[in-house]
């Protein structure tokens, strides 16, 4: 493509977006969240390797697991969201593909985030 | 989108062998890559063997001698020949480095010496870094103030002073930032280490008056938030800086105006 456009023009662009701290602190928290809610669930795991259908709904039912298990959903889900934006925005380029890909990725996000919390409430609520 | 074809040029031909003349005391062979634009060819690898024993013992001085006794052609970028101008900055090796500060006996077996990595190519071992320059200037790299300036100099503590260490001696070789794969990526948004490094000097400087504007034009996600901390960039420099940690000083800086 000729651009007779300078350098430092291109350079510049359309400017800051002035964001992307918040994403960065984000990305972050969650991660920090994830370590100790990820152990719980391995060890709960473990713990119930073997346990029958029963045992585990009434396991998950418990309101203080119920609550453990939707702080992790959404810590991962929106851990996950932020992370595939990085992925997307390193190596999609071209403008249009880019933007569909973020928008498929927050619809993605969101509907394995909400049928997981449903999943969980169904237990808990009944 | 991403790219499935290979850009043109991208193969490399087996290149033209300059055997060494009659028999010499400590051969060392040099395989370095070769394009020029006139002549519409893919780049080659061309092989010289020179006398070690009958040369200065870096890589620049090896390229030197390849120019003026075998191969006037081979072009490549040199200044001050001690690792302050930045110039001669190149792939040597598998590692972007000085040629004039990188001694031969340094590598092994045959030397191979390629531009920096993923930027055009000018010719030979020329890197085009317009974006690079352009890219720097975008930062503003000067003293910015309000106050009036005053009749001496600008004072800074030596505290303050001692904050600009592990920054000012950064050349701009570009070593760091054609290391960075994020840069590979990215380099028409991403400002790359060596440009935040700069960044993050002027904003460490207790006498410059607009850390907040500065820091304003570099929070973006792409400007400075494409940096994944790889590291490659402090691995790659050849005055042992760390431009990663620079630009973990920025991310702290923004977190730190926002919360
Ligand atoms: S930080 Fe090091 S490698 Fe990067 S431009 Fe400066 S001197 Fe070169
Ligand atoms: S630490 Fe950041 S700047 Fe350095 S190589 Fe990695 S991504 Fe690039
Ligand atoms: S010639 Fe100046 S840094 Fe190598």
């Amino acid at each position: 493509m000729s651009d007779m456009r300078t350098p430092l023009s291109r350079v510049r662009g359309l400017g800051s977006a002035k964001k992307g701290t918040e994403h960065f602190f984000m990305q972050r928290v969650t991660a920090l969240a994830n370590i100790p809610l990820t152990l719980f669930l391995v060890g709960a795991l473990v713990v119930h390797a073997g346990s029958d259908y029963a045992t585990m709904t009434a396991f998950l039912g418990n309101p203080f697991i119920g609550l453990i298990m939707l702080l992790l959903i959404v810590s991962a889900v929106y851990h996950m969201r932020l992370g595939l934006q990085v992925v997307i925005e390193d190596y999609v380029h071209g403008e249009a593909t880019k933007l569909l890909a973020l928008i498929a990725n927050q619809f993605f996000a969101f509907t394995i985030g909400v049928a997981c919390v449903l999943a969980v409430l169904k237990l808990v609520i009944g | 989108m991403v790219e499935i074809a290979l850009p043109a040029n991208s193969k490399i031909d087996k290149g033209v062998v300059h055997a060494a003349e009659g028999t010499i005391a400590n051969p060392r062979t040099l395989k370095i890559y070769r394009w020029n634009p006139d002549d519409e060819a893919n780049p080659r690898v061309d092989t010289y063997t020179i006398d070690a024993d009958d040369c200065g013992p870096m890589v620049l001085d090896a390229l030197i001698k390849v120019k003026n006794e075998v191969d006037s052609t081979l072009t490549f970028r040199r200044s001050c020949r001690e690792g302050i101008c930045g110039s001669c900055a190149m792939n040597i090796d598998g590692q972007n480095t000085l040629a004039c500060t990188k001694g031969l006996e340094d590598v092994k077996g045959d030397i191979a010496i390629y531009p920096l990595p993923h930027m055009p190519v000018i010719k030979d071992l020329v890197p085009d870094l317009s974006n690079l320059y352009a890219q720097y200037e975008s930062i503003e790299p000067w003293l910015k103030t309000d106050t009036p300036t005053p009749q001496g100099e600008w004072k800074q503590s030596k505290e303050d002073r001692e904050q600009l260490d592990g920054l000012y001696e950064c050349i701009l070789c570009a070593c760091c930032s054609t290391s960075c794969p994020s840069y590979w990526w990215n380099s028409d948004k991403y400002l790359g280490p060596a440009v935040l490094l700069q960044a993050y000097r002027w904003l460490a400087d207790s006498r410059d008056e607009k850390t907040g504007e500065r820091l304003d034009d570099l929070e973006d996600p792409f400007r400075v938030y494409r940096c994944h901390t790889i590291m490659n960039c402090a691995k790659a420099c050849p005055k042992g800086l760390s431009p990663a940690k620079a630009i973990t000083e920025i991310k702290k800086m923004m977190v730190e105006r926002t919360v």
